[in-house]
């Protein structure tokens, strides 16, 4: 193992050993990490090293090699149907040189001491981790090499490994990986300034794209890499919800309808009825702010899910609504009227350069509009749910969560035990997208588990259950106004947005945006307008508010690139000229020169904000949707782009309006900067993806309040987009895969464009100009 | 107890008649293929085949479907066509999170039995029912018409 140096910490961890194979003993050994906590104050950490429990690079913590050459990649982040479970794989096996075929994924527990940061959210997984898991596999190779350079009494720099093997090209002997296995436990791990990484051209997987379309040949893969495809088609694949234990027992709850609300007293006397029902147990309802804490409620504990399903159908809750407060007035009507009023009133300054109220009352020409976006929730397929099994003062939990760390820390919190007693499984996620970066489901696992006399508990959520008790997208109004001068050229831009922040979650009665709320495309707005005032006036929280796919880019990126398409028209210019002639010059800006000091936790000095690659992603996606032609009566081209999670991101919507105010989507052209690619066609499932979401977000999904009660129950009320809302085709635009590019985030940046590149299309279909999602009826007539 | 014949096995399950067919399969039996998404029959992930029509399990009840033969996502390795279907799901790289899949599965499985050369109108008709928040909808068409494809190849 490697020696300490001042920045490496050299910690006793306790696991199965690398090499060792799935059979070998657990033993005390060394994994050395680079710690936070000797950093220096003044010295700010970036990427991977400033997240919670900062990277890992140690091969004994993520590949295991068997003496028969199987070798297992230990992946620890989150599997939602990004494909990073198949992404690092594929990093590793490269580095390595393993062969595919032999290379197996174990999911690693909830352990940041041991692998480093885990919470899957903010597209970061990838940007973060390609270069410790490539040194992790690249020091297991040297590690292989060396091992048979000792067998043959010969100087590792005449061992290479190959597919599987490492060679002695002067002799021609070969050994395989998994001859080499035990005798390479044992050697020191590399220094990290001696890892040799291998050169971009030797991967053979990296950047590696099978055709997806019938046509073979094309591709030096056969298909997809997905390393759970198999189970998934087969029905095999372990989710969450499947989670089996014959002694398990089944909850379901019912919460307050109301945040905040109470039981007042309970009637469960009918519940009690229900065959195979067990007990029913009144949970507590914490205090505000609600941060990941269960909401509270009565939970009934049955056999199976049906039966418990009925039991709380059968109980009669009487709710102190006292207890919520305000939260029991919250009706999004009104609340949205309150919004659009502030929104006349100078709010809180975030970024201003020049005068913008002079420029507004001296401009030849001005516009404003207000544009509105409502609360959604995430409505991942799986809804939330968790077993956990209390036995002998230690825990095991399986949930499908985003954020391992805080489900294993909450549970050992509602618990009363160290975490160390905590062990939490990571299962597969039958989708995420924000709602499942919050363990409430599984603190409630963990609090009837203290019920159930040892046997595991599964809690079940419902689909009403999870549309009334989302982490909601923030509803949101932003008003723009702009100043235009005779030639139609933008002078003046103020922007004011207003939504309940995040932050309501963990402190009392936040009235502002955070810093990383609005770095999301708010205060890095990049257009090139020389007076701009950018404010944000206050507003309250009275629902929880949580992070959703792309979390504020969506109603920053709705008004700003719904309002440039307005200006351009305003101006009389081509939308796409306009959206370039915004942009001015190519520029590189410190996004600390727009006052945005959070950018994704990235190095400002390394990830700038480069109008040179938003004016390449435009170009390339109106080129490639032959922007500019002729269309059809009913039928038209919008184009928005937006830059959020560190890429760039561009579409062309080609949208028919039908007689009856119906929107058919013909055709999505998406082109797609995130700089280095390690896997495309996951880069290409994830934008199809973004883009179907995103036509949802325009046309379809609303949740509101009334009371502070969610009015919406299931998918016939929350309308998620079907097959028949999907483009007929999307096509997809990879631009600028340079490796020497800083690697930006996929899961999210396809997703804030898409809803304002609908609206505008639909303007050039109609002439009617969408402010208010979702679109709904309002074409109709 | 009432009987159910799942996959050409038979169980004997004591639940009461008005239990769905999905709780008695993921529950009762343990197959867990087959998902639970809405209750309601009206998002798919539950979608079996009963008598090889493909219906929403979380709204048909047990004692409905007793008598009937079941069939569920885990015999579609041994189903020609169900084989086509996931064979073309995976060259085409359709699932996402996967959660979804086994119900899509069915319902495209159920679509080419009864219509070996469905339209890209016909197979929105068979699918409209099931949803996918991944939003793999382009692929899983695609996939259809290449299952199709290649069920006519074989042929």
């Amino acid at each position: 193992m490697t020696e300490s140096n001042d920045s490496l910490m050299i910690a006793n961890v306790s696991r199965r050993r690398f090499l060792g194979g799935m059979a070998g003993a657990s033993a005390l050994v060394l994994a050395a990490r680079w710690d936070m906590a000797l950093a220096s104050d003044e010295e700010k950490q970036y990427g991977a090293a400033g997240m919670p429990g900062g990277w890992v690079d140690d091969p004994n913590v993520f590949i295991q090699i068997d003496p028969d050459g199987s070798v297992t990649i230990i992946n620890h982040r989150s599997e939602m149907g990004q494909g990073i479970r198949t992404s690092l794989v594929m990093v590793a096996a490269d580095e390595l040189g393993a062969d595919w075929d032999r290379v197996a994924v174990q999911q690693a527990r909830a352990d940041q001491d041991r692998y480093g940061n885990q919470n899957t959210d903010g597209s970061r997984s990838m940007r973060h981790w390609y270069d410790p898991m490539r040194r992790a596999a690249a020091s297991a190779r040297m590690m292989l090499e060396q091992a048979a350079a000792n067998e043959w009494g010969v100087p590792a720099s005449e061992c290479e490994a190959g597919i599987h093997e490492v060679a002695h090209k002067a002799s021609g002997r070969t050994l395989g990986f998994g001859e080499l296995a035990e005798a390479a436990r044992e050697l020191a791990v590399p220094e990290r300034s001696a890892i040799e990484l291998k050169p971009i051209e030797a991967h053979r997987y990296i950047g590696q794209e099978a055709d997806p379309v019938r046509q073979r040949g094309s591709g030096s893969i056969e298909r997809p890499m997905a390393i759970d495809g198999e189970e998934i088609v087969e029905g095999s694949a372990t989710f969450g919800a499947d989670i089996q234990f014959d002694d398990m027992v089944h909850a379901v709850i019912a919460r307050p309808p109301v945040l905040g609300a109470k039981v007042a007293s309970v009637d469960d006397s009918e519940a009690l009825k229900v065959t195979g029902v067990e007990k029913v147990v009144t949970l507590d309802t914490n205090s505000e702010p609600a941060g990941f804490k269960p909401m509270g409620g009565v939970a009934v504990i049955a056999s199976n899910t049906w039966s418990a399903m009925q039991g709380r159908d059968a109980l009669k809750i009487e709710w102190d609504m006292e207890a919520a407060g305000d939260n029991a007035r919250y009706n999004t009507d009104d609340y949205r009227q309150a919004l659009e009023k502030a929104a006349q009133s100078p709010g809180k300054v975030i970024r201003s350069s020049g005068d913008i109220q002079k420029t507004l009352d001296g401009a030849d020409q001005t516009i404003e509009a207000t544009y509105y976006m409502p609360h959604m929730a995430q409505a991942p397929m799986e809804p939330p749910v968790a077993v956990v099994r209390l036995r002998d003062g230690k825990a095991q939990a399986w949930a499908p969560i985003q954020n391992p760390r805080a489900g294993r820390e909450g549970l050992a919190g509602v618990l009363g035990l160290d975490k160390e007693d905590v062990t939490l499984n990571v299962t597969l996620l039958g989708g995420g997208f924000g709602r499942k970066s919050k363990p409430d489901y599984v603190l409630e696992a963990g609090l009837l588990a203290k019920e159930t006399g040892g046997r595991p508990v599964k809690v079940q959520w419902s689909r009403e259950d999870d549309v009334h008790h989302a982490y909601f997208h923030a509803l949101s109004v932003d008003r723009l106004e702009g100043a235009l001068d005779a030639d139609g050229k933008a002078k003046g831009w103020r922007h004011r947005t207003l939504s309940p922040t995040i932050t309501s979650l963990f402190q009392e009665d936040p009235e502002h945006k955070g810093g990383f709320e609005l770095g999301m495309g708010f205060n890095t707005m990049p257009f090139d307008v020389p007076a701009i005032q950018l404010e944000n006036p206050e507003a309250e929280s009275h629902a929880r508010i949580g992070w959703f796919r792309s979390v504020y880019n969506l109603p920053h990126a709705f008004a700003i690139q719904s309002f440039a398409a307005e200006m351009a028209e305003a101006a009389g210019k081509d939308h796409r000229d306009y959206l370039l002639e915004l942009l001015g010059p190519v520029r590189r800006i410190d996004p600390r020169d727009f006052g945005d000091s959070w950018n994704y936790g990235e190095d400002p000095s390394v990830y700038v904000i480069d109008t040179g690659r938003m004016r390449n992603v435009i170009e390339t996606v109106t080129a490639k949707a032959d922007w500019g032609r002729d269309m059809p009566k009913g039928r038209g081209l919008g184009l928005a782009f937006h830059h959020s999670f560190q890429s760039y991101t561009a579409i062309v919507i080609d949208a028919e309006v039908g007689d009856d105010g119906s929107v058919t989507i013909h055709n999505a052209d998406i082109a797609f900067d995130c700089g280095f690619q390690v896997n495309p066609e996951r880069i290409r499932s994830q934008l199809e993806g973004a883009c179907v979401m995103g036509i949802g977000i325009a046309l379809h999904s609303e949740i509101t309040f009334r009371e502070g009660r969610v009015q919406e129950n299931n998918f016939h009320q929350y309308n998620v987009p079907r097959m028949e809302h999907a483009p007929k085709q999307v096509r997809t635009h990879l631009v600028n895969n340079d490796p020497e590019l800083p690697m930006g985030g996929v899961g999210e940046p396809g997703l804030p464009p898409v809803a304002p590149a609908v609206c505008n299309a639909i303007y050039a279909a109609t002439g009617k100009r969408i402010r208010q999602l979702p679109v709904n009826d309002q074409l109709a007539g | 107890m009432t009987t159910l014949t799942i996959n050409g096995t038979t169980h004997e399950l004591d639940v009461p008649d008005d239990m769905p067919l999905l709780w008695a399969i993921r529950d009762i039996v343990q197959l867990t293929g087959t998902k639970f998404g809405c209750g309601m029959a009206l998002c798919g992930a539950c979608t079996v085949h009963l008598d090889g029509e493909p219906i929403r399990s979380c709204t048909t009840t047990v004692g409905n479907a007793a008598g009937g033969k079941i069939t569920t996502i885990e015999a579609m390795k041994e189903d020609p066509v169900g084989q086509q279907v996931q064979n073309a799901w995976l060259d085409l790289g359709v699932a996402q999170c996967g959660y979804c899949q086994a119900g899509q599965i069915m319902s495209a499985t159920a679509l080419l039995k009864q219509n070996a050369t469905p339209s890209d109108a016909e197979i929105e008709d068979a699918m409209t029912g099931n949803i996918c928040r991944c939003g793999t909808y382009n692929r899983i068409r695609h996939a259809i018409h290449y299952a199709a494809d290649a069920m006519q190849e074989d042929s």
